[in-house]
C-alpha cells in the first residue's frame, strides 16, 4: 500500500515540473516586452530596468527557468505589481475564501446528486426518474456565465431571499455555491443513476434479497455501496476542476477568492501574480486528483490487488 | 438505457436546435436588415417593441442583431476550434499509435501534463497572455482541446496496427500514411464524430466564458458571453438584456448535447 502511494507521488513529479514549465512560458508568450506592457508606455526607465532585474529577465533564458523553478520549489513567487507585495502572501490570502466555496459546491453538488441519483434508478422511467434525467440535462446545458446572473434575478432581485453579492454569512454562500455546484451535480447525478442501475442488477443484490435482507438494506446498503465507487472518484476529480470553475462564480458575485484573484491580475496586467494564481489552483488541482487516485484504490479492494 | 426511437427523436431534436442556430446565424441577418453596431444613445436600454422585438441595449443597439450576429459567431469560433483541435489530435494521436516507443511515451505525458491542468484556466490564461482577440481565443482553445481526439485516435491505431488487414496492406506496398488515413481512421470516426459534437459545445461555452471574463473576443463584437457580462449592471432595469443571449447559449449547448448523446446511441459509441 505505501508502495502505490510512493508511486503516486513519484509520477507527481514530472506532471509538477510540466506544470511549472507552462507556467514559465507564459511570460515569455506576452507580444513585445512584458516589462513595458506592465508599467505602461511611460514608465520610468528605472523602474523599468529595476523590475526587468528582479524578473530576472536580462539573463538567458535557462538560467531564467532555472531560477524560476528553484524559487517556485520553495514558495517564492516573486512579488505582485499591483499589491507590491509577495504573490504568495496575497494569494494566501485569497485562498480560504476559494476553499470555502469549492467545499459549499461539493457538499450540494454530492449532497443533491447521490440521493436523487439512487432514487432515480430504483424505478426506471417512474415521473422521478423522467424528473431527475430532465433535471440533469437542464444543469449540464446551462452555461455558469448565464446561471448566475439568473439565479440572482429571480433569488434576489425577485423574491428578495439572498444577497448579491459578497461574502459573509451562509446566505452569501447560497448563490454562489449553487452557481459553481450545479453543473458538476448534474454530471454526478447522471452518474450514480447510471451505476444504481447496473448494481441493483447484480448477483449480490439478488442474494442479499434471498437471504430476507429488507428492501431498504438491499438498495441502500449493499447496491448503493457498490455504485458509489465510480461516484466517489468523479467526484474527486470535479472537486478539483471546482477550483478552476470558481474563476467565473467568484466574478459573477464579487467573492474575494483566488479565482477573482487572477481576472484582477490579468485585468491589472500583474503577470507575477498571473503565473502564481494558476500554479497555485494548478498544483491544488493535481493534489486532489493525485489523492482521489490514491483513495479510490484504498476503496476498492479489486483495484488494490490488481496493482 | 434509452430506446432507439427515443434516440432518434433526441438526435431529431439536436439537429433541429443546430440548424435553426446555423440558419439564425446565416439567413436570417440576410432577410432582416438589422445593424448589430448601431447606438442609439436615446433609446439606451429600451424595452421590446415593434422595432426592436427583443429591446435595446445600453448603448441603444438592437438586441435581435446582436443575438444573430452572435449566433454566428459562436458557431464559426465552435467549428474553427473542433477542426484545429481536431486535425492536431488525430495527426498527433495516430502517429504516437503507429509509432510507438518514445514518440508515444512523449505524446502520453504531453496530454498528461494538461490534463492535469484545469482547461478553463489555462486557456483564460493563455488568451490574457496572447490579448483579447477572436484569433487568440481560437489558439488558446484550440491548442488545448486536441487531447482528447489524440488519446482516442491512438488508442484505436495502436490497438489496430498489428492486426491482419493492416498487415496486408503493409504487404501491398501501402505507406503509414495512407494506412492509417484510408484503413484505421475510418474505424475510429464514429467515436471521433461523437466528441467532435461535444467539442463544438464545449468550445462555444468556453469562447462565451472567456468573452464573458474579458480575455476573450474584444468589443464591439456580439460575443453572447460579452452580451452577459455587458447587461449584468443593468439585471434589475432591464433583465431581457441578460435573458436573450443566455437563453441563446443554452439552447445552443442543448441542440449540440442532444445531438452528440443520440449519435453516441445511434453508432453504438461507448461512453468513457
Amino acid at each position: 500500500m505505501a508502495g502505490l502511494v510512493l508511486r503516486r507521488l513519484a509520477l507527481l513529479v514530472p506532471t509538477l515540473l510540466g506544470v511549472a514549465t507552462l507556467v514559465f512560458a507564459f511570460l515569455h508568450l506576452v507580444p513585445g516586452d512584458p516589462v513595458e506592457v506592465m508599467l505602461g508606455e511611460w514608465a520610468a526607465p528605472a523602474d523599468v530596468a529595476a523590475l526587468r532585474a528582479d524578473l530576472g529577465l536580462d539573463l538567458p533564458l535557462p538560467v531564467q527557468y532555472v531560477r524560476f523553478l528553484a524559487r517556485a520549489a520553495v514558495g517564492d513567487l516573486g512579488d505582485s505589481i499591483t499589491f507590491r507585495a509577495p504573490v504568495g502572501r496575497v494569494i494566501a490570502a485569497r485562498y480560504p475564501a476559494t476553499l470555502e466555496l469549492a467545499a459549499a459546491a461539493l457538499l450540494l453538488g454530492i449532497g443533491l446528486a447521490v440521493p436523487l441519483g439512487a432514487a432515480a434508478a430504483v424505478r426506471p422511467g417512474s415521473f422521478l426518474d423522467r424528473a431527475v434525467r430532465l433535471g440533469s440535462l437542464a444543469g449540464v446545458c446551462v452555461p455558469t456565465v448565464w446561471l448566475g446572473p439568473l439565479l440572482v434575478l429571480v433569488f434576489s432581485v425577485g423574491l428578495g431571499w439572498l444577497p448579491v453579492s459578497g461574502r459573509g454569512g451562509l446566505a452569501h454562500l447560497v448563490l454562489p455555491a449553487i452557481t459553481l455546484g450545479l453543473g458538476m451535480a448534474s454530471i454526478l447525478v447522471r452518474l450514480t443513476r447510471a451505476s444504481m442501475l447496473s448494481a441493483l442488477r447484480e448477483d449480490f443484490v439478488r442474494t442479499a434479497r434471498a437471504k430476507g435482507a429488507p428492501e431498504w438494506r438491499a438498495v441502500g446498503v449493499h447496491a448503493l455501496r457498490n455504485a458509489l465507487l465510480p461516484v466517489t472518484t468523479v467526484a474527486g476529480l470535479q472537486a478539483g476542476a471546482l477550483l478552476a470553475g470558481a474563476i467565473i462564480s467568484e466574478t459573477l458575485f464579487a467573492w474575494p477568492g483566488v479565482g477573482r484573484l487572477v481576472v484582477e491580475a490579468i485585468n491589472a496586467r500583474d503577470y507575477p501574480l498571473v503565473q502564481g494564481c494558476v500554479l497555485v489552483i494548478g498544483t491544488s488541482y493535481l493534489l486532489i486528483n493525485t489523492a482521489t487516485d490514491v483513495l479510490h484504490r484504498l476503496i476498492d479492494p479489486r483495484l488494490r490487488d490488481a496493482d | 438505457m434509452r430506446t432507439e426511437r427515443g434516440a432518434r427523436r433526441a438526435a431529431a431534436c439536436g439537429a433541429a436546435l443546430v440548424l435553426l442556430l446555423a440558419l439564425a446565424g446565416t439567413v436570417v441577418p440576410l432577410v432582416v436588415p438589422l445593424d448589430p453596431y448601431a447606438t442609439d444613445l436615446e433609446a439606451r436600454l429600451g424595452p421590446p417593441d415593434r422595432e426592436h422585438p427583443l429591446g435595446q441595449d445600453a448603448l441603444g443597439r438592437d438586441v435581435l442583431a446582436r443575438l444573430l450576429r452572435g449566433a454566428r459567431l459562436s458557431l464559426s469560433v465552435g467549428a474553427t476550434v473542433v477542426l484545429v483541435s481536431l486535425t492536431v489530435g488525430v495527426v498527433v494521436g495516430a502517429t504516437a499509435g503507429w509509432r510507438g516507443g518514445w514518440v508515444d511515451e512523449a505524446v502520453v505525458r504531453v496530454i498528461d501534463v494538461l490534463l492535469a491542468f484545469p482547461g478553463l484556466l489555462l486557456a483564460i490564461a493563455l488568451a490574457a497572455v496572447l490579448g483579447p482577440s477572436l484569433r487568440n481565443v481560437v489558439l488558446a482553445l484550440g491548442l488545448l482541446g486536441w487531447t482528447g481526439y489524440a488519446r482516442l485516435t491512438r488508442a484505436q491505431v495502436a490497438a489496430l496496427r498489428r492486426r491482419e488487414f493492416v498487415q496486408a496492406a503493409q504487404a501491398l506496398g501501402g505507406g503509414p500514411t495512407r494506412i492509417v488515413a484510408r484503413h484505421l481512421l475510418p474505424l475510429a470516426a464514429p467515436a471521433l464524430l461523437v466528441q467532435a459534437t461535444f467539442g463544438m459545445a464545449s468550445a462555444i461555452v468556453a469562447e462565451a466564458s472567456l468573452s464573458f471574463l474579458g480575455v476573450g473576443v474584444p468589443p464591439p463584437l456580439p460575443s453572447w458571453g460579452a452580451m452577459i457580462d455587458e447587461a449584468r449592471p443593468f439585471l434589475v432595469v432591464a433583465p431581457h438584456l441578460v435573458l436573450a443571449p443566455g437563453i441563446a447559449l443554452t439552447l445552443t449547448v442543448l441542440g449540440f448535447q442532444l445531438l452528440g448523446d443520440a449519435l453516441g446511441d445511434l453508432m453504438d459509441v461507448r461512453e468513457r
